[in-house]
């Protein structure tokens, strides 16, 4: 399979995986980091999970141009509205303002999208933008080409009411098995967590997840096994 | 309009304003409504299944997306909505509903739109739209009640449109049309209505591959509109013909 040079200018695609879910008390939103242009990985570490207000954010799937031109709108477009109402805007608002702009461009644009926050009237909000620009408010939502080996994990591993650090280990597990098995998705595991307190962002590298079938833990040379092993570490 | 054509972002380098105008292909749909008329009004039922549709570079099939999504929805005090295809455009449709339904109560003249009046703007809309190549990609079930008269429509994304005692849009055209127009007679009882209901909602259930097993069965009256809570459907399977359907013929199905 030989990779030609056109690949390098294939428009940039976050391939990714991205996850919202709500538990007892606000949300947590996670995604990988890897953005890639035709075979070639532009960036090993991007952020995806990018901040819309100061208790709104969104994960971005899809056309990496198409998704940050969506967000600054709506970024701007919320900063307005913030001065004009006086006080933070709410979580639907924002979802909604994402839909305006994804379905009114539906033609142009190429993105998934899920807008996640907290705010004291409805509290943690999950909303799921996909191509198209339909929008629905769900307890949990997936997204981006990792999250087609994720719909079996969560319809089993999913439950209601759970705690923020429940929500953040099943997000962090499911990111870390999306990456395991889709070659658009890798790189470090980034989580915010979003509630009355504010957000908080974590950060997961390669190294720290677990590992899956047939990966082996990572060695800094075969030399290491070599003068640690029993006599017949070479296999003929 | 080839849909094989290069991508979408590609359409802007080379092609006219009028090519980034029109929708290619539906991403998010929904399946088949059925509706009928009863004794005391209209019943429809859908299911609440969305299937996204794969349709990047070489990949071939669709997901299971949705599972709770409410594709029947109540227009004003006399009126009911079901639609199938795609869910975007059925909630921007609902928004040219609720408006429509605003500016008519704003009136306040003691009139409502009732269903017929709302089957026929909603058919002005798709027509319309289908002219400019630009369509609501939805086929949509429209039935209500008012003053004792029963309405029952349908309308799809090229604005063909007509009414009558049992619709429906997609596969149930197809596969629960035929049960409906056997066994559908006048003044039948809400019973009767929602098992000969259930009945068109198995087979599509057995034959249409995007069918899930969560429906919701609506209901329209002179009183009001009821819609039932999400259940599932019992399906049978223990047939002698489905044990070794293949026992003397190795390969064959």
């Amino acid at each position: 399979m030989d990779v030609s040079s056109g690949d390098l200018n294939a428009p940039h695609s976050m391939g990714t995986t991205i996850i919202g879910v709500t538990y007892d008390g606000g949300v947590v939103l996670g995604a990988d980091s890897r953005t890639s242009t035709g075979m070639y990985v532009a960036n090993r570490a991007s952020d995806k999970i990018t901040q819309l207000t100061d208790n709104v954010y969104i994960c971005r799937s899809g056309s990496a141009a198409d998704s940050q031109i969506v967000s600054d709108y709506v970024r701007y477009y919320l900063h307005q509205h913030t001065i004009q109402l006086g006080q933070p805007s709410t979580v639907k608002v924002a979802a909604n303002l994402v839909r305006l702009i994804s379905y009114n461009n539906k033609n142009m644009l190429q993105t998934g999208l899920i807008v996640g926050g907290w705010d004291k009237y409805e509290g943690g909000k999950i909303y799921g933008i996909p191509l198209g620009g339909t929008i629905l408010e769900l307890p949990f939502t997936i997204g981006g080409s990792g999250s087609s080996y994720l719909y079996g994990f969560f319809d089993q591993a999913w439950k209601e009411g759970m705690t923020q650090e429940e929500a953040e280990q099943l997000v962090v597990k499911a990111v870390s098995l999306a990456i395991a098995r889709d070659g658009a998705s890798g790189g470090v595991v980034r989580t915010v967590t979003i509630n009355k307190d504010g957000a908080s962002r974590k950060f997961y590298p390669g190294d720290t997840l677990p590992l899956w079938h047939e990966e082996l833990a990572p060695q800094d040379s075969l030399l290491d096994i070599l003068s640690s092993a029993s006599p017949e570490p070479m296999i003929c | 309009m080839n849909v094989a054509d290069s991508a979408p972002a590609m359409n802007n380098l080379i092609g006219s304003d009028a090519d980034s105008q029109r929708t290619l292909y539906p991403y998010v749909t929904g399946t088949s409504v059925v509706g009928i008329k009863y004794k005391d009004g209209i019943l429809l039922a859908a299911d609440m299944g969305d299937y996204l549709a794969c349709h990047d570079s070489g990949s071939y099939g669709s997901t299971l997306r949705y599972k709770t999504v409410e594709r029947m929805k109540s227009v004003g005090k006399h009126s009911i909505i079901g639609a199938s295809g795609e869910i975007s455009d059925f909630q921007e449709i609902m928004r040219y509903l609720d408006e429509l339904i605003l500016y008519d109560n704003m009136w306040d003249d003691g009139n409502s739109f009732g269903p017929k009046e709302v089957h026929n703007y909603l058919t002005r809309v798709m027509y319309n739209r289908r002219n400019k190549f630009n369509p609501l990609w939805n086929s949509l079930v429209l039935g209500g009640v008012k003053n004792g008269q029963k309405y029952l429509g349908t309308v799809n994304m090229i604005g063909v449109h007509y009414e009558d005692n049992h619709v429906a849009t997609g596969f149930g055209n197809h596969l629960s049309r035929p049960i409906l127009r056997d066994e559908w007679h006048e003044n039948l009882t809400f019973e009767e209505g929602v098992k000969l209901l259930e009945k068109c909602m198995r087979v599509l259930l057995y034959r249409d591959r995007s069918a899930v097993n969560k429906l919701q069965i609506a209901k329209i009256t002179e009183e009001g509109v009821t819609i039932s809570q999400p259940y599932s459907l019992k399906t049978f399977w223990n047939f002698a013909a489905f044990q070794n359907p293949t026992v003397g013929a190795e390969g064959s199905w």
